[in-house]
């Protein structure tokens, strides 16, 4: 009886999980504000600096590992920093934190949505790769597929810890611009970070993307910065600590 | 009625300086419909939130449906719908979608919601406007809605804040006669009102709130039973000029007499009143009476009299 009692529980949850993730996919990532923030402006910025740096087609694989990095980082931050604020400024909020689901699992839920569209967001440029000819052979995918999902999470949790750290919606947009343009440049997406003024250098190793692009450079291309083990514990390390602090500030700003 | 559903003791929280509730208790007993009464700011929905796990309590205890809320919040929930004071459903989801929605959040099955979904839209008038987006709806739509979405998993307890505020009248009917069905049901209702004439109808027994404190809770037959052999007249004059109460008062030593809330005059009395003597006298002191209404005292007038408030302090 127990077991079935525990199951019954279990099953609900998922019910809720699933409940909260296609609500969020038909309201707000699917629409064309996000497929356009979130597709279009990484693929046309990235076009942008591929016409102006004179590559060929033949420099592709340089170029891959910021191109994914990119999609997946406005991808997943264009919408969901933006629709948490307004969804607790319009206190619809309150009704996912009355329903009876963990917070911890209510916060995965709202932010799975972003995920997703995070990941299907990265296939975009290797589409474009595969139209453009590119060779996958030398492609490690046992690397590029957990980094691209880690990529997707920690971009996520990044635009969840700054909708729960803000108040109003315009507030969200401004910081979530003034973490993600910085991180174009400063992650190593286009150029290595050693390229970097010095001044600038300890920056890009605060900055999550930085690991999750190196292990794509490495992955893709050969030319990782720093050990993929190394990427991937710190990477994974700031997924954790941006869940932890982004469930801090819904208890202590939201549940008063 | 036989055991308490809620139980709330000493319940205490304050915002900055600020205390919004100040060590409360009370209980609501099986399938009671239950009034929670007070003008704005008295601490109507800190209270409510922290019934509901929407705020933590700073001292005191909860216990919804035998769970301890301070150990439990969650499994709580289980047992609880709420309808807050505001219609926060999903403005580009349709009235449907956002019923199966909320079903979904209390792990209703697909087939289950669906079917919930369109009794409950039937129910409350909004069948016809089903597939609109809430956005759409008119306010009292959203009302209506926003209910329906609190009794879609048929919780056996229900917290109402200010279900009929800002509704026009045919939603507050319809608002009241399903809530009287779900208690005649056996639902247990927890319902924060400004109306007190909607409280006095519907509610088995109210709690007075003011300034973070209960000030009295009783039956709404006890709180009327030192009221109910009373009789009121309101007497209204043409002119600017009102009769002075103190000369008043020396005339009918028997009656009590107060300025009434329209500016004319309020005479009560333990028996009954001679209206035409009372006419009479106006008009030889040269007042020229324009109405003259004979009431009964109602639970406005034993609000008034518990809380020291004026009266119409609940219209704010």
């Amino acid at each position: 009886m127990v077991v079935r009692g525990e199951n019954d529980r279990k099953g609900k949850l998922l019910t809720a999980f699933m409940s909260i993730l296609m609500k969020d996919m038909r309201a707000y990532y699917l629409k064309p504000p996000n497929i356009s923030w979130g597709l279009l402006f990484p693929l046309v910025w990235t076009g942008m600096f591929f016409v102006k740096s004179g590559m060929g087609s033949e420099n592709i694989l340089s170029l891959l590992p910021g191109m994914v990095s990119i999609s997946i980082l406005f991808g997943t931050t264009s919408m969901l920093a933006v629709t948490v604020t307004f969804e607790r400024k319009a206190k619809a909020f309150e009704r996912l934190l009355l329903a009876p689901i963990p917070l911890g699992l209510l916060m995965l839920s709202k932010t799975s949505g972003a995920i997703l569209f995070g990941i299907l967001n990265a296939f975009v440029p290797f589409i474009i790769g595969f139209v453009l000819l590119t060779d996958f052979s030398a492609f490690v995918w046992g690397a590029i597929v957990p980094a691209v999902i880690l990529i997707a999470v920690v971009s996520t949790f990044l635009a969840m810890f700054i909708a729960v750290s803000v108040s109003e919606v315009f507030e969200a947009q401004t910081f979530s611009n003034f973490f993600r343009f910085p991180m174009m440049f400063l992650c190593g997406l286009f150029f290595p970070i050693s390229e970097l003024p010095d001044f600038l250098q300890p920056l890009s190793f605060l900055l999550p993307l930085t690991y999750g692009a190196d292990i794509l450079h490495g992955a893709i291309a050969g030319n990782n910065m720093m050990p993929l083990s190394f990427d991937f514990l710190m990477i994974s390390l700031f997924i954790l600590l941006l869940f932890v602090l982004a469930l801090r500030n819904i208890h202590r700003r939201w549940v008063m | 009625m036989s055991e308490a559903r809620i139980k709330v003791s000493g319940l205490k929280k304050s915002f900055g300086d600020v205390r919004a509730v100040d060590g409360i208790s009370f209980d609501v007993m099986d399938g009671e419909l239950f009034g929670f009464l007070g003008p704005n700011g008295a601490g109507k929905t800190t209270t409510i939130n922290m019934l509901t796990g929407l705020a933590r309590p700073d001292a005191g205890t909860i216990t919804v449906g035998g769970i301890d809320c301070s150990k439990n919040p969650k499994s709580a929930q289980y047992l609880i719908g709420v309808v807050p004071d505001e219609s926060n459903l999903y403005p580009e989801l349709t009235g449907y979608d956002n019923l199966c929605f909320c079903g979904g959040l209390y792990g209703m099955r697909s087939t289950e919601r669906k079917a919930r979904a369109a009794e409950l839209l039937e129910l409350f008038g909004l069948a016809g406007v089903a597939e609109r987006k809430f956005s759409g709806y008119s306010r009292g739509m959203k009302r209506r809605l926003t209910i329906a979405a609190g009794i879609m998993h048929s919780p056996p307890i229900l917290f109402l804040d200010e279900p009929t505020t800002g509704i026009d009248v045919q939603s507050a009917r319809l608002t009241r006669k399903i809530l009287q069905e779900l208690h005649f049901s056996g639902t247990t209702i927890f319902l924060t009102t400004h109306y007190i004439e909607e409280a006095e109808r519907m509610c088995d027994r109210i709690a007075f709130m003011v300034n973070g404190l209960i000030v009295r809770v009783d039956s709404v037959n006890n709180l009327l039973k030192p009221v109910e052999d009373r009789e009121v007249v309101q007497v209204s004059v043409l002119g600017p000029e009102v009769p002075n109460l103190k000369v008043l008062g020396n005339l009918f030593p028997d009656y009590s007499i107060d300025r009434a809330a329209n500016g004319g005059i309020r005479i009560e009395s333990t028996g009954k009143i001679n209206v035409g003597a009372v006419v009479r006298l106006f008009e030889d002191h040269g007042f020229e009476v324009a109405e003259v209404k004979r009431t009964v005292l109602s639970l406005e007038d034993v609000f008034v009299r518990v809380t020291g408030l004026k009266a119409g302090v609940m219209d704010k």
